[in-house]
């Protein structure tokens, strides 16, 4: 028996919107969710847009157990709760046991640790709040998730900054196709926005005074971005017996480590990674129509990734795009997004664009789909994330028709 | 290596407080740095000019935007670049 991946759910709460629906209407209308940081007071950071998520999340959870969560984790939960309800799964309580939950994050619950920080340094607090721990652990959703749904089979979080859902999403992908669970909710989460993290990053000098452009000439950085996006991973053969909609098939993924810099990247790792991910997918580049690129929009990534695509795809590049240019940087969240965008896109015959672009760069020689969506039905794709420390991953996605 | 005590700022030049602080940061003697000498001649990549800017603005008590950040190569236009905001700063 073929033990092929399928995602049959999916589940989005962006900048561009709080399902799966606006975030993909944003995406192929290229209408940016980036703009002034409201979260966190102005005036102190040297760059002032983000892409953050609309409004309240926390009056989702009116359990007393919602307290335990931070935002980070709150946002991750309900992309699974819309991702469970899409899939339209029927859980019986051997399928949880054959359930996986592998979620991804980098920061984690920040901003719970910033508020006790804060109360201890400053306010001279003798007391943290007990339940900073629990709010803080990067498990926190992946565990949440496991008691809101029941699920007892396999339920771990990964991080791996910007690379880490893509490893959660290509780790359980595996699972489910070894035997080892026969379902998965997969993804990441994240909540960047709070002041210790923003300060972080603009000493970095990587962040955009203004807004993001991938691949274009004139780009200044990335955009941070907050959000979460969960897919549900079964088995083609269950999910075509239960008459499910199948987006597409997950089929391949691949991994790297540059073992290079801490901080600059490196093509040939990334060019790996890529390479990986198509054998393990059994793709010839020929076949893959679409890159969802990493295209953080910083001087250093976009050239650097430019000519990784061109050493594995040499004449057969496809068209790409980074939508982080519309959803921001969401870091540690950033491949479950744009797995979501993947799969959508193969899903709807539609290219997702790269918005805010303005001029080719000659360092970045890709056939960038530039603030307008393409309508065209491709057969397969990639999705890159490039983690700080080199560590890369690489999903490969095939369209079920 | 141990850091190179800080001598009295008073007496001690601009160029000198940056090459200074570039030895710090790079853990490199302070006579292998010149005013002449490149970031690449002192293996300054990109992270470690994040962290030498984020040492120069504490030393200086400045702020180096990012724009002014992209154009340091070597250790004259650092001098010249500090000089300027400290120039700025006391306009």
């Amino acid at each position: 028996m073929s033990r092929r991946v399928v995602i049959t759910g999916v589940g989005v709460v962006s900048a561009l919107g709080a399902n799966r629906h606006e975030f993909w209407e944003a995406l192929v209308n290229c209408r940016p969710g980036i703009g002034p940081i409201e979260s966190v007071p102005g005036g102190s950071v040297r760059f002032a847009n983000g892409a953050e998520v609309k409004g309240r999340v926390d009056d989702q959870f009116d359990d007393k157990d919602g307290n335990l969560l931070d935002r980070f984790a709150m946002l991750g939960v309900v992309a699974a709760r819309e991702a469970v309800r899409d899939a339209g799964i029927e859980f019986t309580d051997e399928l949880r046991e054959r359930t996986a939950i592998a979620t991804g994050s980098a920061m984690g619950g920040q901003a719970s640790e910033e508020v006790g920080y804060r109360e201890l340094y400053l306010n001279k607090a003798t007391r943290f709040h007990p339940f900073a721990i629990p709010r803080s652990m990067a498990n926190a959703a992946a565990s949440r998730m496991s008691i809101e749904f029941g699920i007892t089979g396999p339920v771990f979080t990964l991080a791996t900054a910007c690379s880490s859902s893509n490893h959660a999403i290509g780790q359980a992908m595996w699972m489910v196709r070894n035997g080892s669970a026969d379902l998965a909710i997969v993804g990441g989460s994240e909540a960047p926005f709070t002041l210790g993290s923003l300060k972080a990053w603009e000493a970095m000098r990587v962040v955009s005074p203004d807004t993001c452009r991938p691949f274009s000439k004139d780009r200044k950085g990335l955009i941070l971005g907050e959000g979460a996006a969960m897919l549900v991973l079964e088995l083609m053969d269950s999910a075509v017996a239960r008459g499910a909609t199948i987006y597409a098939e997950l089929a391949g993924f691949g991994m790297s480590a540059d073992a290079h810099h801490i901080t600059q990247p490196s093509s040939k790792g990334a060019a790996r990674a890529m390479a990986a991910a198509l054998r393990d997918a059994e793709l010839d580049v020929s076949g893959v129509g679409y890159v969802n690129a990493h295209g953080t929009g910083t001087i250093t990534n976009d050239p650097v990734e430019s000519e990784a695509l061109a050493s594995v795809f040499g004449e057969a590049m496809p068209p790409i795009s980074s939508t982080k240019s519309l959803h921001g940087h969401a870091l540690g969240a950033a491949g479950a997004l744009e797995a979501a965008a993947t799969v959508l896109a193969l899903r709807y015959g539609i290219l997702p664009p790269t918005a805010n672009f303005t001029e080719a760069d000659p360092a970045c020689p890709v056939d960038c789909i530039a603030n307008e969506a393409r309508a065209i039905q491709v057969e397969a794709a990639l999705s890159n994330s490039f983690a700080f420390g080199g560590l890369n991953a690489v999903l490969a996605f095939r369209r079920v028709p | 290596m141990p850091e190179t005590p800080a001598p009295d700022v008073s007496v001690e030049s601009v160029a000198d407080r940056v090459m200074r602080v570039i030895a710090n940061a790079q853990k490199i003697a302070p006579e292998t740095i010149t005013i002449d000498s490149t970031f690449e001649e002192l293996k300054i990549d990109s992270l470690d000019g994040i962290n030498l800017l984020f040492a120069l603005e504490g030393e200086f008590d400045i702020d180096i935007p990012d724009d002014a950040a992209r154009e340091l190569r070597t250790v004259r236009s650092a001098v010249e670049g500090v000089e300027k905001l400290l120039a700025a700063k006391t306009a």
